[in-house]
């Protein structure tokens, strides 16, 4: 179902946009304003990033914003409360981004009930290969939630297409080694990669890592579905304030 | 095409972004390769009998055995390999596997200094560029490591995110890594992390356990009663115990308990009742972490027993009761230190002062026909700045304020 509110979604618009903040930072009152912000400036969906105290695949930027959101009290229930309340109010699909020891403690099954029961689509975990996700892969099928899963340069086509089978509504292209935050060029070699991913599946394409500009995203269009926003909208939020990010997005497209 | 995995019981796993995957692969099948080969094993021992002291000898510490009027008491001598501790064994195997692989870089991350100081020693050896992440609250408290690792020709970079200790090191390699792979390889310091790294790091730390094994047979002429091992990681007690997973013998864990396992203020993941399972930096094993998942910080007088998580094959040996854990108190250890110290003129340093503060309290629970092993995993005396430190030794403070006078002036 996350699946053909893209398909529709991109039936009136060549791009998609989707932005990443991490709740409770600077504080979980900031977060509500940031996403009402992020949608009225026509974001499509969003990743909702609970904070963990390893987040090993970020960059610094959103390394930072976990440790200040831990730092400032925020729990995964205060996160989880915040998540259902975007999803009721607004009608963008919301996914959680979490690293996967969140879920485990939480209990896996319970997490997976739990983001049914707030409203959320799906949910982009970064640690949890599908090789050892069975238990979270059943769950979110179970509740036919959508598990994003990830592509990367370094993925061969065999391992893109045998990994595909374990994802639902959009597979999420990682577009250069690395962390989050840091430079991507957006040369022909990303062309190719993408190109490789279409090859693998069927699926809408998202891509992450490094997108900062109007011209970054104009160089996607055609080439995926979806433009992902994650540190460049932290750092013109804490250099601008809240109010700068819609106007950011605005201007994106 | 799949990523290889191996669990331990329930822990262990690779838990590993995307990114990396190809990169376990390769080095698991290298590591697979390597394992296969006959010749392999030979090059490593005949590498560490000539560039280090391997075998490293079993002392028997005859005066603590009067002392304590128990057990015999033997120690295996592992501080008296190059560098001053177990690690270098470890360092150069991976350095052989980068070399089969074909890599000319090499990162690690460091707590108190010793993984760097053994890998950038590796490093410089075989030609290989180096980089070493260290905590920023490690680079500052640890500048004798940070000034031999610099000389040796490593980058030395401090972490400036998380608690800035070595679990914040850890992850800071792993993006490094996740940047760098082609031609960079991880040099992971303990039994810790994805497959292969836990199987990998006790395969060459093994090494001390088969040579353990026959010297203790060789001079005291049967098995030991018990082997104690200080547990950071976990790869000194892995070596160790290795030796004697088929034997009659009990094998004894001592973790940090820090300031006692009451306050908290402790690294006990597995003896304590505050480990918790749970996934992080790539596996799963006892964490010291909060209900909903975040990490704890941890406490040690020993900066290389003081982390988080511990090796999943340990964990696994604690569910299924082969090891024995146990946790040794700062105070405790440096008693243990001293004793050491004046009845064998023998410098454990700290985190392997763990393991003889166990045996100790443990010793009268013996008979005289008993037999004690304790690894002496690594040296104390180039950990000056920190033992004395931790001795708040008076006339040591004044050398060093006299010291810095004289830089000033």
């Amino acid at each position: 179902m996350l699946e053909s509110y893209l398909r529709n979604r991109l039936d009136e618009k060549d791009i998609l946009l989707m932005t990443h903040i991490v709740l409770g930072y600077p504080s979980l009152a900031d977060s509500l304003r940031i996403v009402e912000a992020m949608v009225e400036a026509g974001v499509d969906l969003m990743e909702l990033q609970i904070p963990f105290s390893e987040p090993t695949a970020d960059g610094p930027v959103i390394v930072r914003a976990n440790q200040r959101a831990l730092g400032a009290g925020t729990t995964v229930e205060d996160c989880l409360k915040l998540a259902e309340t975007v999803a009721h109010t607004y009608a963008i699909p919301f996914l959680i981004m979490s690293y996967y020891n969140i879920l485990f403690r939480y209990g896996v099954r319970r997490f997976v009930t739990a983001m049914a029961h707030d409203g959320l689509r799906g949910a982009i975990i970064p640690d949890l290969p599908p090789e050892e996700g069975g238990e979270y892969l059943d769950a979110m099928q179970a509740h036919n939630l959508a598990p994003i899963l990830i592509f990367s340069p370094t993925t061969a086509l065999a391992r893109m297409r045998y990994i595909a089978t374990f994802g639902r509504g959009f597979i999420y292209c990682v577009a250069r080694k690395g962390v989050t935050g840091a430079h991507t060029d957006f040369s022909e070699d990303l062309a190719a990669y993408l190109r490789r991913c279409r090859e693998a599946t069927s699926l809408p394409l998202a891509l992450g890592f490094g997108i900062k500009a109007k011209a970054d995203i104009d160089f996607l269009k055609g080439k995926v579905d979806i433009a992902v926003l994650g540190s460049q909208t932290i750092r013109i939020m804490e250099a601008e304030g809240i109010g700068a990010v819609g106007d950011f997005i605005r201007r994106l497209r | 095409m799949m990523i290889e995995r191996r669990y331990y019981g329930e822990f262990g796993g690779a838990y590993i972004p995307e990114i990396l995957v190809s990169t376990f692969e390769q080095l698991a099948a290298a590591f697979r390769e390597a394992k296969n080969d006959p010749h392999f094993w030979t090059e490593y021992v005949n590498l560490l009998s000539t560039y280090s002291c391997r075998p490293t000898p079993v002392t028997w510490a005859e005066n603590l055995t009067r002392h304590w009027g128990g057990p015999r008491i033997y120690i295996k001598r592992e501080d008296l390999n190059h560098t001053g501790a177990h690690k270098l064994n470890n360092v150069m195997g991976q350095g052989l596997l980068v070399k089969r692989m074909g890599k000319s870089r090499v990162i690690a991350e460091t707590g108190a200094g010793q993984h760097g100081v053994a890998t950038a020693t590796m490093a410089a050896k075989f030609g290989f560029s180096c980089t070493i992440y260290m905590g920023e609250v490690d680079v500052a408290r640890q500048r004798p490591n940070v000034f031999w690792m610099e000389r040796l020709g490593a980058r030395v970079i401090p972490v400036r995110d998380g608690t800035r200790i070595l679990k914040d090191a850890i992850n800071e390699a792993f993006r490094d890594w996740a940047t760098r792979m082609d031609d960079t390889h991880y040099v992971l310091g303990t039994a810790c992390g994805a497959h292969p790294f836990p199987e990998m790091v006790s395969y060459f730390q093994s090494i001390i356990g088969q040579e353990a094994r026959r010297q203790i047979v060789d001079r005291a002429g049967r098995l030991p009663t018990r082997v104690y091992a200080c547990v950071g990681g976990g790869s000194n007690a892995l070596g160790i115990f290795s030796g004697f997973w088929d034997d009659p013998v009990e094998l004894v864990g001592v973790e940090a308990g820090g300031r006692g396992l009451a306050t908290g203020r402790h690294a006990s993941r597995l003896a304590s009742q505050d480990g918790t399972p749970g996934v992080a930096q790539g596996y799963k094993t006892y964490f010291l972490q909060d209900s909903e998942g975040q990490m704890k910080e941890t406490h040690s007088v020993a900066a290389g027993l003081d982390y988080v998580g511990v090796s999943p094959i340990l964990a696994a040996l604690r569910q299924e009761g082969r090891v024995r854990f146990e946790a040794a108190t700062d105070q405790e250890v440096l008693e243990a230190f001293s004793l050491t110290l004046a009845k064998e003129g023998l410098i454990p340093a700290l985190e392997s002062s763990h393991a003889f503060a166990q045996a100790f309290k443990e010793a009268s629970d013996l008979g005289k026909d008993d037999i004690i092993l304790i690894n002496q995993s690594g040296r104390g005396d180039k950990d000056i700045f920190t033992i004395a430190d931790a001795f708040s030794d008076p006339e040591w403070n004044k050398f060093i304020q006299r010291k810095a006078e004289e830089n000033h002036a």
